[in-house]
């Protein structure tokens, strides 16, 4: 049971506070990766070349829902150049199926087996010796099928007698459960009025301009596998690829290469990984399977949440907000392999950043004829924040209450942090009435009211956006199997580590678990190392730790990784430092409790011409032994892990879920948008955004990130969307059909910060890079709705596509909800 | 490839990057796999693989080219420019490479080669773009990351330093040459 007054105490000796000296952790430093990436040196996994290198392709399931009769591959296998091609059947001789993140009802293969369950499932795989001729093979393997209906609705599927998905299983409902977080129905009985929302949320896909891939190798002779790939889990999670690959453990070596953009799609890419295994083993010879874009839309784990909500939100009459119960039916595909994960990171912040009692969380996990959801860039709590922001805006509406006075008396106050929500995670840190003053501040409110007074006059629609949202940061991966009661699975802490080591010249090196996806670690380590040792950023160097060093990482993902890299840098630095000012006294004659570090050079406080340089210090380290202090050993290397500074373990009865996302950022987003109600067309004319994540570790990262997660946000809100056909079939395949925002439909976004630190966390920093589309959705359908007020529309689907807000606008003057 | 029977194959001259390459490639060859495989010039990268992302963009004879839109054999003849002609071999970055670390406008780098072709070939037509420019030049390259402005920063940036650059350049030239005529006349 966790208790706020359980947080732990955290060395806060760098936060601004006490220390407003700092000279790396805050600055706009360059980013130390970009150089090979804008040199087109940097490897991703498709620039990987083996000797004897093969390439696969895979032949997908046109049908959303079938038997597979039969599979001729003797015409595919007699091209020249083919050196295998596998079924699912044969595929599942090499490789076993692909691992279960909690309690998956049914075995998942990555290669469909007797029947396939969505459309573009994998049917069979070539490897070949280029990817031409692969694809060749594909196209001449001959598959019958016996096509069975397709459950493609949701609610259908809920009813006893719809078409079940996998025969072995009872139901399509692969998991249901309502939690209650205090008393819900005194709450909603004393209430004086309830908001209500029916809210559609449709699948979206992460769209990495990078597909996933990987180039595996078997090595038959010693047992051994090296894979390199773009999965984000080659330090989290290699035993369990091992397991699937059927390799030991201690015999895979996982490579991590460049990462062309995951935004949470690349965490496991269990398929590719098996499907570069199955093919590496067949033949013996190195193997690189590289989706192309189908492949990724269609099969990848690459979708977020698709949600059906209906909520409510009660208040008291003067607008205070008591209880809000959420019913969820949210549409998980053909298969639950990575279990209800997207419910449980909502859990991290339900409420929002208001003071609301109580909560029901009814959550129904279905089973439909479509591919699996994956993880994207909000992992559940995005369509969250979405609702209840609908909600507010909502009671806004019926009160009568200003929609930003209504967020106002019911933010958590900064006296009232560390605050404990109702599901038990508890918020660190926040002023969420200074972001929301400021937010107000910057879009310059008043004239954009006049002019949309003006527009209006002439019949157009200008309308103005505002949400204030949370950013749960930090995650920790027990939300992925804390909703069950069995197994029994303790908490995870989600460690980090970092190895740092200084040479016998000086040189400051850093080895750090996670991969470089997009993100910045180099950087963020390099400003970390340059902080303790009093050095420059450039002169340290990062390297990227493959799976057979030891190294943990659950790389980035739930905002976690500076906050982490952080720690884990610091910690590491620290206890070099400290071993460094040992040695040097020593040499020195001095205590060390007399030498300091200062500028990357170890000198006795007070007298700073007394002093050893790094390399001096280096050199006695590595190589003169019996100059060094009796108790030390030689060398200047340590490792260390940081585990996730503030996790609680959940009650037994569920009725405190812990605090295992305790470092949350906020936002408060202003976007203006107009809307031609004839067209549909809803063009951005102007974003403002006000972002709190703590301290900020790089001011002009922090931005990328948010500006970043606004632009993918104004996609979710406007055009981004997975569409299946009555027969299943996937109508959005490639980016022809599934369009995402260009230049042309984003505007200058305008961003500030406010900072807050964490009192958790090094340095106070928090996570940032899940907040731009954390917000921005449930931002721009407030603006949508405050456009077409005098219509008498609400926004309750996204994405708000031309078709949408034409029915919308239809279904506003036939009076329709 | 000696197991394949290769489709009867086309002799193609091209130039890439100054070198010139005398090759037989299958006809139905991309120019973007003969640059990635062949040629082994990963720098330049496969997004969509239909012309839609713009993340393989090279020069075809100075014009930005979408090089999985268009086959090998297409090409003899013609100079190719890549990614990797940009920055020096010591490591110095190309003006619009540097105006992109400086103002931050990438972040996983999959679709930086193509916008920063994409950039040469309008920074050469157009030497200081205004930001509409910038996005209408550029408005058919995708990118997941960055949220583009940044990127539009970075190519007004770099059009900026290449104008004074080359106006420096210029003004040393003429001065050189006013130096040299009055050493001349002396």
């Amino acid at each position: 049971m966790s208790t706020v007054e359980d947080r732990p105490t955290t060395d806060t000796t760098g936060s601004p506070r006490e220390n407003g000296g700092r000279r790396w952790v805050g600055r706009s430093v360059l980013r130390k990766e970009d150089p090979k990436l804008l040199a087109g040196r940097a490897v991703y996994v498709g620039d990987v070349a083996l000797p004897g290198m093969l390439h696969g392709a895979v032949l997908r399931s046109p049908h959303a829902h079938a038997r597979i009769v039969s599979i001729d591959t003797s015409a595919a296998e007699a091209i020249p150049g083919v050196a295998a091609v596998l079924t699912g059947a044969q595929a599942a001789e090499l490789v076993n199926p692909m691992p279960a993140f909690c309690a998956e009802p049914v075995p998942q293969t990555a290669i469909a087996i007797e029947r396939v369950r969505y459309p573009g499932e994998a049917v069979a795989i070539v490897a070949a010796t280029d990817r031409y001729v692969a694809e060749d093979a594909c196209a001449a393997i001959k598959v019958e099928y016996e096509v069975l209906p397709a459950v493609v609705d949701p609610e259908a599927a809920m009813a006893p007698d719809a078409t079940r998905i996998h025969e072995t299983l009872d139901s399509n409902v692969a998991f249901h459960r309502t939690l209650d977080f205090g008393d819900v129905d005194a709450d909603v009985a004393r209430a004086h009025t309830v908001v209500r929302t029916r809210a559609r949320w449709h699948r979206m896909g992460a769209q990495p301009m990078e597909t996933a891939g990987a180039v595996a190798s078997w090595n038959p002779f010693d047992q051994s596998m090296t894979v390199y790939s773009n999965s984000n889990f080659h330090n989290f999670l290699p035993w369990a690829f091992a397991g699937m690959l059927g390799v030991s453990t201690n015999r895979l070596r996982m490579i991590p290469c460049a990462v062309g953009g995951s935004f949470g799609s690349k965490h496991f890419i269990t398929k590719v990984l098996a499907i570069a295994g199955a093919l590496t083993k067949a033949t013996g010879r190195p193997v690189q399977y590289l989706e192309d874009r189908v492949d990724n839309i269609s099969a990848n784990d690459n979708v977020g949440c698709d949600r059906i909500y209906d909520a409510e939100l009660a208040l008291t009459e003067d607008g205070e907000m008591i209880s809000l119960t959420l019913r969820i039916i949210d549409d998980y595909g053909a298969y639950f392999q990575f279990a209800h994960g997207q419910h449980g990171n909502a859990m991290a912040q339900p409420t929002g950043p208001y003071r609301i009692g109580s909560l029901r969380y009814d959550v129904s996990c279905v089973l439909t004829n479509k591919v699996q959801q994956g993880f994207f860039r909000g992992a559940g709590a995005d369509p969250g924040n979405f609702v209840l922001e609908r909600l507010v805006d909502k009671a806004s509406e019926e009160l009568g209450i200003d929609r930003a006075e209504i967020r106002r008396r019911n933010f958590i106050a900064p006296e009232q942090f560390p605050f404990k929500t109702p599901p038990g995670n508890v918020y660190d840190s926040g002023d969420y009435a200074a972001v929301l003053d400021r937010a107000l501040e910057i879009a310059g409110i008043d004239k954009w009211r006049a002019e949309q007074e003006r527009l209006r006059a002439e019949g157009r629609y200008l309308g103005i956006g505002l949400a204030t949202c949370q950013e749960r940061t930090g995650y920790n991966a027990s939300e992925w199997w804390f909703l069950y009661d069995n197994p029994p699975l303790p908490a995870t802490s989600t460690p980090e580590s970092v190895k740092l080591d200084v040479d016998a010249m000086g040189g400051v090196r850093v080895e750090i678990g996670c991969p470089l996806w997009g993100n910045s670690p180099e950087t963020v380590v390099s400003q970390v190392v340059a902080e303790e040792f009093g050095i420059d950023p450039a002169d340290v160097s990062v390297t990227y730790a493959d799976s057979t060093t030891g190294a943990m990482s659950a790389g980035p993902g739930g905002s976690r990784l500076t906050i982490m890299l952080s720690g884990a840098t610091r910690g590491a630095s620290r206890t070099i430092r400290d071993k460094m000012i040992r040695i040097a006294a020593h040499a020195m004659e001095m205590d060390p409790d007399d030498v300091e570090c200062v500028d990357g050079t170890f000198r006795a406080k007070g007298a700073p011409s007394t002093s050893m340089s790094m390399a001096e210090i280096g050199m006695r380290a590595h190589l003169f032994f019996h100059d060094t202090p009796e108790e030390e050993s030689s060398g200047l290397v340590a490792v260390h892990t940081y585990d996730h500074p503030y996790s609680t373990p959940p009650s037994a009865d569920r009725k405190d879920m812990g605090a295992f996302y305790p470092m949350v950022s906020h936002a408060c987003h202003i976007p203006i948008v107009e809307v031609d109600p004839e067209t549909g067309v809803v063009t951005l004319r102007a974003y403002y955004a006000v972002n709190d994540c703590g301290t900020l570790m790089n001011p002009t990262l922090v931005e990328g990130q948010i500006v970043g997660g606004i632009v993918q946000g104004i996609g979710a809100a406007l055009m981004e969307e997975y569409r299946y056909g009555e027969d299943g079939s996937l109508d959005t395949p490639t980016f022809r059909e599934y369009l995402m925002p260009s230049m042309h439909e984003v505007p200058e976004i305008v961003v500030e910060h406010l900072e807050t630190p964490s009192p958790f966390t090094e340095y106070g920093v928090k996570g940032a890079g899940e907040g731009g589309r954390l917000v921005a959705p449930t931002a721009i359908a407030s603006a949508v709705d405050d456009a077409l007020k005098p219509l008498g529309v609400w926004v309750d689907e996204l994405p708000m596509t031309p078709e949408r807000v034409v029915g919308m606008v239809a279904g506003a003057r036939e009076g329709r909800p | 490839m000696g197991e394949t029977t290769a489709p009867e194959k086309i002799r193609i001259g091209l130039t890439v990057n100054d070198v010139r390459h005398d090759l037989l490639v299958e006809p139905r060859t991309l120019l973007a796999d003969l640059l990635r495989g062949d040629l082994e010039l990963t720098g330049t990268h496969i997004g969509c693989e239909q012309g839609v992302c713009g993340a393989c963009t090279v020069l075809v004879d100075g014009t930005a080219t979408r090089s999985c839109l268009v086959f090998a054999a297409q090409l003899d003849g013609a100079a190719v420019r890549t990614v990797e002609s940009l920055a020096g071999a010591d490591g110095t970055l190309h003006p619009i490479q540097q105006a992109f670390h400086e103002n931050h406008g990438l972040q996983c780098g999959f679709c930086t080669p193509g916008m920063l072709m994409g950039a040469c070939e309008l920074l050469e037509r157009t030497a200081e773009p205004d930001p509409d420019e910038v996005r209408e030049a550029l408005g058919g390259n995708l990118c997941r990351c960055t949220g583009y402005q940044n990127i539009v920063r970075s190519v007004c940036a770099a059009g900026r330093t290449m104008t004074a650059d080359r106006n420096s350049t210029a003004t040393t030239t003429a001065t050189t040459t006013a130096t040299t005529t009055n050493g001349a006349q002396a």
